[in-house]
């Protein structure tokens, strides 16, 4: 690796690095070239205005949208939990809150592993560290939206995994819940997972995210929250085009036929925070 | 007391076709009610029902060329079955099409050669047949099938069960821990597929589906847990069976309706009485819980 001796972090083990990696729909790219590596144990919250590529960036990481070009690669023997922004749980299932946080077992017990008295154990503790203590047998039909995001990442604790990818789970939930689940979030960073966060309130990731990755479709800025979340940055995210163009031009690194030159064209639009 | 055992009884102690019958339906609830639970729950219902269709054109090419034998009909239905399910299932899963236009699209162009194919030959009698089944005539053949579908079907929801569940509940959740979740929903697919076949020598490409639907659909008002939802459905579906042939026996009507309808009652008396059915979900609740 030629870059090594120039990247601070590689003195960390990377838990993820993406390399020149493309990820879009039908051909036209959601994230543009992006390059980088998150460190073991990184607590990092993804920034962006709507279709800026924050959710894709999510779904490629998770393995669930092929790239483009590119890679994305995870370190070896890595635990992925996803929790999606448009999950497609569906709620008229029947299924008692300790089904669906049981399903945090599979990564651990799998297809036919019998669900042991410690796993049972992990998943009352689970309840009891989002609050949820004594919803065991509730039917998730009659869930709140705040339980319901409760009950979810009780399943992300059960999955017990190094590399968290939570998106936009602070929607639509209270400011109480919103506090216990960034508690949550706080402690899994304490227990060096590495944790990616899709946030939107710009105040929450100040006050709690180390990192942050400001995304436009290509990478704006990458680095501590204070710096990347800049005025200047700011506006520069806003300039971007939003709109779907049907006939964009080709991109000119896919265009000289897989050439050498590669993504240089955006590298240097990474400013401030970039590392 | 002797008359409630000749009635309920007696009949099936009596006569050779009654208890094959008989088994014929209990091992046919045994496999094909808990398939209709997850068929119900993927909001597969109609599938089901187009895929009870979509089996015809088989069944037709094997009574075109051997007449009514169940081997060559079943191996055909099998058959067909399985490429409209596996076309309509790839169209969904590849394209922007989802299943439901897929699945009526082909089904519909099967179901046009099946009655093309039976009209080629033959009566309405024996259209008749084959649409409606007869569980009265259930040969030791026929029996040794649906043995057969059943022990594969119930040791195959063992065995994905999970899989199956999660797939159902929360299939994102599935596809980012595991690589199951695309052969999990083909073999689900597979077994609705065997289940049909099984019973349309029995019910007829027409009700067999409604052994499937029927119970499950009634089940679901009852419970909030999908296992207790299958044992409820397998014993709706064992009670509509025993209920159905005897009221064909006494009053001598046809048989596979009379099952679909003893189960339709259960399903509306679930609509109307259930916890969760009109009745008590409109009924303004003097007391409720403090939290």
């Amino acid at each position: 690796m030629p870059d090594l001796t120039k990247d601070v972090s590689s003195v960390v083990q990377a838990c993820l690095n993406f390399t020149d990696l493309t990820l879009g729909y039908d051909r036209h790219p959601a994230v543009h070239h992006l390059n980088g590596k998150v460190a073991k144990g990184s607590l990092l919250a993804v920034v962006g205005g709507n279709g800026s590529g924050k959710s894709t960036l999510m779904k490629g990481i998770a393995g669930l949208l092929k790239p483009m070009g590119g890679t994305c690669s995870i370190a070896a023997g890595t635990r992925l939990a996803y929790l999606p922004q448009q999950s497609e749980l569906d709620r008229t299932f029947p299924a008692r809150v300790i089904d669906l946080v049981s399903l945090g077992l599979w990564p651990r017990r799998g297809l036919l592993g019998r669900h042991r008295a410690e796993d049972r154990e992990a998943v009352s503790r689970a309840l009891v560290a989002v609050g949820l203590e004594g919803f065991e047998k509730r039917a998730i039909d009659t869930l709140s939206g705040g339980q319901m995001q409760r009950a979810l990442f009780a399943r992300v604790l059960v999955q017990d995994a190094d590399l968290i990818l939570l998106d936009e789970p602070f929607n639509a939930v209270d400011e109480q819940t919103i506090l216990d689940l960034i508690g949550l979030v706080t402690i899994w960073h304490g227990e060096e997972r590495t944790v990616l966060v899709v946030v939107h309130d710009l105040d929450l990731v100040r006050a709690y995210f180390p990192e942050t990755l400001l995304l436009a479709r290509h990478p704006v800025a990458w680095g501590p929250s204070r710096q990347t979340l800049s005025q200047e940055n700011l506006l520069g995210a806003r300039h971007y085009r939003e709109a779907w163009n049907e006939n964009a031009p080709w991109c000119a690194a896919e265009a000289s036929v897989h050439g050498s030159h590669g993504h240089s064209h955006h590298q240097d639009r990474v400013k401030a925070g970039a590392r | 007391m002797t008359m409630v055992y000749d009635a309920l009884i007696l009949p099936f102690i009596e006569f050779a076709f009654m208890q094959r019958a008989l088994a014929g339906a209990i091992m046919l609830s045994l496999s094909a009610c808990p398939v209709g639970v997850f068929l119900t729950l993927r909001r597969m219902s109609l599938t089901g029902d187009a895929m009870a269709h979509a089996i015809l054109p088989g069944a037709a090419a094997g009574f075109l060329f051997y007449g009514l034998e169940i081997v060559p009909m079943t191996i055909g239905g099998l058959i067909v079955g399985i490429l409209v399910a596996l076309g309509a299932g790839a169209v969904a899963r590849l394209t922007v099409q989802k299943e439901d236009a897929s699945m009526a699209a082909f089904y519909l162009i099967s179901l046009s050669l099946g009655v093309l194919m039976v009209s080629l030959r033959g009566s309405s009698v024996d259209l008749m047949h084959v649409l409606f089944g007869t569980v009265l005539a259930l040969n030791n053949d026929a029996l040794i099938l649906i043995a057969l579908v059943s022990l594969l079907t119930l040791g195959m929801l063992g065995i994905f069960w999970r899989a199956l569940v999660a797939e159902c509940m929360d299939p994102l959740f599935l596809r980012s821990v595991s690589r199951l979740g695309s052969p999990v929903h083909f073999i689900f697919l597979g077994l609705v597929v065997t289940n049909l076949v099984a019973g349309f020598q029995a019910l007829g490409t027409l009700l067999a589906v409604g052994l499937m639907i029927l119970p499950a659909a009634a089940a679901r008002f009852w419970t909030q847990q999908v296992a207790v939802m299958c044992f409820l459905a397998i014993a709706i579906g064992l009670v509509s069976s025993v209920g159905g042939l005897l009221l064909s026996y006494h009053v001598s009507l046809p048989s596979g309706p009379s099952i679909m309808l003893s189960a339709g009652v259960f399903y509306l008396v679930s609509v109307v009485a259930s916890p969760r059915g009109l009745l008590l979900s409109r009924l303004p609740r003097a007391v409720h819980r403090a939290a």
